[in-house]
């Protein structure tokens, strides 16, 4: 380790005890992996340690659903009835009908652009021959968004009302996005029965929190001066809400009518994994088990349609209309959509005149699924070599190395040499001078940190022991923010531990990292790039829009394409789903430092390239660093789905547990997928804060 | 709008030793203050100590019924927080609001939003229009939260919208109209409901100084029909000389001098407000009667002037005839005279 003299030379820079306490931290780790050789206690956490904690929460479902079970069965009914009701209507329409109604709406909400739109999301559908499975989707999201939009507004009023509701409520709402719906499934299936209406609850609930969040945070953004209206005006509590405080929240609110549906839209396909309804959601899935990747190609797009022609016909049905036109526009608004229920109700009774083609909705597509799917393998076949080639280079060189560490992974086979004890040395010798660098300049954080990664990457992190990965979470944890965060982390890797998950837990860290790595370096790219060209930005926006509308099952379809099922295709899967935020915020942060600065910058000689490494890449730090959070956070929601192409870890706990519908295994699994994307979510804002500061 | 008149009038809001803190825990800091007694010193130590913020310390005004009354202050010297403390929009830390001899203090809720339905209006810096209304909806707001019914309502909220000039733009949306358009409508819906006291914060500021000009001529021409008391806050000098009758000039939350334009213009209390002056041609503050002086036995002036007339205007008339000038009172006899030497006095202290 460097010797501290080197720091004592610098003026104004005394060395001080905390600095002394930062390399005690990697001294510390060296001493765990030197034991776990000793100790097998370090190494593994005991068996005998663990506690029976999914057996205690199924004991305690075990008390709590039988006494529930009379409402939620009698609920179960109404909305299975609702819902097929529902479901007969939308599939007994015939399609020319709900197609001619949907273009009225559309023309009228969205202009010639919509109407466009629409027309094509039609064609697709029904030369698809999706009608009748997407008719079920859309009343399956057709029930729940009002259901979500109730729950969300309710809750965001109440939150907005009680200010001392609101940090629980949000915490809440935290935790109800980042708990994975398998998990959740598993109680609701026990509750609601096998079958749509539990999926149907699963979707509800899901979408609440964005309805509930942009009611909250509309109300709080009222002007303090339009309350003051209302308060001089003599208003009554109730008077200024409904007058003045939610006409002017009002935009917001319909932002968030938009992402409830968008979520709901999201959740039905991840919430069809139950079965037992022909909806497009099982279309993808069945395909995707029975490897008919044709259709499960076909219907996965038919979701992107919908969820497109949904997105922007709530978008422009609810935007904010310009002045004079909100009165003129809401009695044309509902001439329209009468008159759009006028030609469904028509059509419905035209099937019931004789002669009606009756078949008309179950119309087969106009596509050969085996055509597609030959396609499909001809294609993926010829090119095999350059396929294999990126999915063994990823694996050599970066899914081994971190699973098993350098120490494991280095073999003569893929990477041309072994450790050998010299080689080691010299890989000790290059941390120790680089940790030794950073000491010198006054970061003995950073060099503690160096020596850090340089023992997790040499072990691996499965390797890794659990005191030291204790350790080190918490001290990182205490840098970035604080004793708070630091026994928060601490709480929960504990939780882990005892739970038993710790090795499924580390398996699902390091594929969030893979795929963090990647898509920080191919989003990263790209977002450099978008971020100099406006050409490409604006080829790269519809792109990114549409990825970020896709339901996420979608995304397993391509890896499966490529890569054949297993742990690489979960990668895939995930990499996909999580570029567009390192996307989006490599962008949006590079466009946003200030024209003046870059100016100086040229000003000063800087070539671009110059300009680019020393003066946008820092100053668009923590954007870059928000954005990173982002895709984890999207890596982390994406690994349960990505679970059903086979990976091994937590996201597989959940998924089996949803196989033997034991809600405390998935509940437990679920509780620490939760804390894992709430730590790292606080850890990352906490230095992207700190990074603003400096 | 005379001030000698005015002061006799009845007072119609008024406010005693009203402090407004912000901080940790205001109600101890101001025990603490309160206990040194009136020693502005040694309360603004004690202040100091418990780190605590006084956007109000310790006011007291008076404002006089139909009258004009200005609370003029640099930015962040307390003039919002102090008409919100008359309003009670902010509760005040400590001291009293009299609305009509009524202690606001003690009005329980029932008795606040009836008082704000019927006695108060209030007109907002960047015109507080909802935004989902149309004009006439955004008029007749007031009169909505009241329950008044609808044909009753429109009707009143037409006679006011006719009467700041909005005739016409009755169905426009606020982001259809110009700043002024809004504060018209503002203007508009403040007085709709006919409240006896009217609080203006700072609603020209958001103007360019053209329409700002124009708005106040018209609040001018308004307030000579209406009659309202008013309490107006600007942080612009030349507008609180134009339009006063009265002036408070405010500092870090405290009253340092209030009176007459003319009075202040006369005689500032100390350099900061002497400061605050140089921007404006005092002589427009200050009228006949102010300066004048009793009248010598030598004989009755040849020319006369009322009251009211600026000495601004005087002044060309004493540059071109040295003679003295007489002052004609409200009822057009002989009340004072203005001489040379007044005026030259006047300019010696530089206020000319
Ligand atoms: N809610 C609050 N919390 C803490 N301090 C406040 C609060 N509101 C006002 N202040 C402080 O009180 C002082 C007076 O503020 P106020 O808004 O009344 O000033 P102002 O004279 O109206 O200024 P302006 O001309 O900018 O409107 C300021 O120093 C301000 O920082
Ligand atoms: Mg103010």
């Amino acid at each position: 380790m460097a010797g501290p003299d080197a720091v004592m030379n610098l003026p104004g820079k005394p060395f001080s005890f905390a600095d002394l306490g930062a390399l005690a931290v990697p001294a510390a780790v060296l001493a765990c992996i030197a034991a776990s050789a000793q100790w097998s206690w370090i190494a593994a956490f005991p068996q005998d340690w663990t506690l029976p904690i999914a057996g205690a929460i199924n004991a305690a479902l075990g008390w709590i659903i039988p006494a529930i079970l009379p409402v939620t069965a009698a609920l179960s009914r109404a909305l299975a009835a609702i819902l097929t009701a529902l479901v007969l209507v939308l599939q007994f329409i015939p399609w020319p009908a709900t197609a001619i109604a949907l273009m009225m709406v559309g023309l009228r909400a969205g202009g010639p652009r919509l109407l466009g739109l629409c027309v094509v999301a039609v064609a697709y559908v029904v030369l698809a021959g999706f009608w009748r499975q997407s008719m079920a989707t859309v009343a399956l999201v057709l029930l729940a968004v009002p259901m979500s939009v109730l729950g969300g507004f309710v809750l965001g009023l109440g939150a907005y009302l009680v200010p001392r509701l609101r940090r629980p409520v949000e915490a809440l709402f935290d935790f109800m996005q980042t708990f994975p719906a398998f998990a959740y499934l598993i109680p609701l299936l026990l509750l609601f029965g096998f079958g749509p209406v539990a999926g149907l609850v699963a979707t509800a609930v899901y979408a609440i929190p964005p309805m509930a969040r942009c009611v909250l945070s509309g109300l709080t953004q009222v002007p303090r001066e339009l309350v003051e209206v209302g308060e001089m005006a003599g208003c009554t509590p109730a008077q200024r809400l409904f007058w003045v405080e939610l006409p002017a929240a009002r935009p917001m609110v319909m932002v968030g009518i938009n992402q409830t549906t968008m979520a709901a839209l999201s959740m039905v396909i991840t919430a069809s994994i139950i079965g037992g309804f022909d909806d497009i959601g099982w279309a993808v899935l069945s395909g995707l088990r029975q490897a008919d990747l044709g259709k499960s190609l076909l219907s996965g797009l038919v979701i992107v349609v919908i969820s497109i022609v949904v997105d922007r016909l709530t978008a422009s049905l609810f935007a904010e209309p310009r002045g004079n036109a909100t009165r003129r526009r809401l009695p044309a608004m509902r001439k329209v959509l009468a008159g759009a229920a006028i030609v469904l109700a028509a059509g419905a009774l035209l099937r019931l005149a004789p002669g009606f083609p009756q078949g008309l909705n179950q119309m087969a597509g106009i596509i050969d699924f085996g055509l597609l799917n030959r396609a499909l393998l001809g294609f993926v076949g010829r090119y095999s070599g350059v396929l294999d080639a990126i999915k063994s280079g990823v694996l050599y060189y970066l899914v081994l190395p971190l699973r098993l560490g350098l120490a494991g992974a280095v073999l003569p086979t893929t990477w041309g040499f072994a450790m050998t004890p010299a080689i080691t040395s010299a890989y000790a010798l290059l941390a120790t001078a680089l940790a030794a660098r950073q000491l010198a300049k006054g970061g003995p954080g950073k060099a503690a940190a160096t020596l850090c990664v340089a023992m997790l990457l040499y072990v691996g992190m499965v390797a890794f022991p659990w005191p030291a990965a204790i350790l080190v979470t918490a001290w990182a944890a205490w840098r970035v923010s604080g004793p708070k965060l630091a026994l928060l982390a601490t709480a929960s890797l504990a939780f882990v531990l005892i739970s038993g998950l710790w090795v499924p837990f580390v398996k699902s860290l390091y594929l969030v990292g893979v795929s963090v790595v990647l898509c920080a370096f191919i989003g990263g790219l790209l977002g450099l790039l978008a971020a100099h060209n406006n050409w490409f930005s604006a080829m790269l926006r519809p792109l990114n829009d549409a990825l970020q509308t896709m339901p996420q099952f979608v995304f397993l379809i391509p890896a499966l394409m490529f890569f054949k099922v297993g742990e690489f295709a979960g990668l895939i899967a995930i990499s996909l789903y999580a570029v567009v935020p390192a996307i989006r915020y490599t962008e949006a942060g590079l466009r946003n430092v200030s024209p003046a600065i870059l100016e100086t910058a040229r000003q000063l000689g800087c070539t671009p390239t110059q300009s680019n490494l020393f003066v946008q890449i820092p100053l668009a730090r923590p954007a870059l660093l928000l954005g990173l959070n982002q895709t984890v956070m999207a890596a982390i929601t994406m690994l349960p789905i990505a679970a059903t192409v086979g990976t091994s870890e937590l996201g597989q706990q959940i998924y089996i547990s949803l196989g033997k519908a034991d809600a405390g295994m998935g509940i437990t699994a679920g509780i620490v997928f939760c804390l894992t994307a709430i730590n790292l979510d606080r850890m990352l804002r906490a230095a992207a804060g700190h990074l603003r500061s400096i | 709008m005379a001030s000698s008149s005015v002061s006799q009038r009845r007072v119609a809001l008024a406010c005693h030793d009203l402090w407004k803190l912000y901080g940790p825990d205001p109600r101890r800091a101001m025990n603490a203050v309160l206990s040194h007694g009136n020693d502005r010193e040694r309360q603004r130590a004690a202040l100091a100590r418990s780190a605590h913020v006084a956007a109000v310390a310790g006011v007291s005004l008076e404002v006089h019924e139909a009258e004009i009354f200005v609370l003029m202050g640099l930015s962040g010297s307390g003039k919002s927080t102090l008409l919100r403390c008359l309003t009670r929009l902010i509760e005040p830390t400590s001291g009293r609001v009299l609305l009509d001899g009524e202690d606001l203090e003690k009005a329980g809720r029932k008795r606040m939003i009836e008082l704000r339905r019927h006695a108060m209006g209030m007109v907002f810096q960047n015109f507080g229009l909802l935004p989902h209304l149309n004009v006439l909806d955004n008029v007749a707001f007031p009169l909505r939260v009241q329950g008044v019914d609808t044909e009753k309502r429109y009707a009143r909220a037409r006679e006011m919208t006719e009467l700041v000039g909005l005739s016409g733009l009755e169905a426009s949306f606020p982001n259809q109209l110009s700043g002024g358009q809004q504060q018209r409508v503002g203007i508009a819906r403040s007085l709709a409901v006919g409240p006896q006291v009217w609080f203006l914060d700072e609603p020209f500021s958001a103007l360019d100084p053209l329409i700002r000009r124009q708005m106040q001529d018209e609040f001018i021409r308004l307030q000579k029909m209406l009659r309202k008391t008013i309490v107006f806050v600007t942080h612009d000098v030349q507008e609180a000389f134009r339009l006063a009758d009265r002036i408070a000039i405010m500092r870090d939350g405290a009253i340092v001098q209030m009176g007459t334009p003319a009075e202040i213009a006369l005689s500032p209390a100390n350099d900061y407000i002497a400061e605050f002056l140089r921007d404006i041609p005092t002589l427009r503050a200050i009228k006949a009667a102010d300066v004048m002086q009793p009248l010598s036995d030598t004989g009755r002036p040849a020319r006369t002037v009322p009251a009211t007339e600026l000495v601004e205007a005087i002044l060309p008339m004493i540059l071109d005839d040295a003679s003295p000038i007489g002052v004609l009172d409200a009822a057009g006899t002989l009340a004072g005279q203005i001489t040379t030497g007044r005026i030259a006095e006047l300019a010696r202290h530089g206020r000319a």
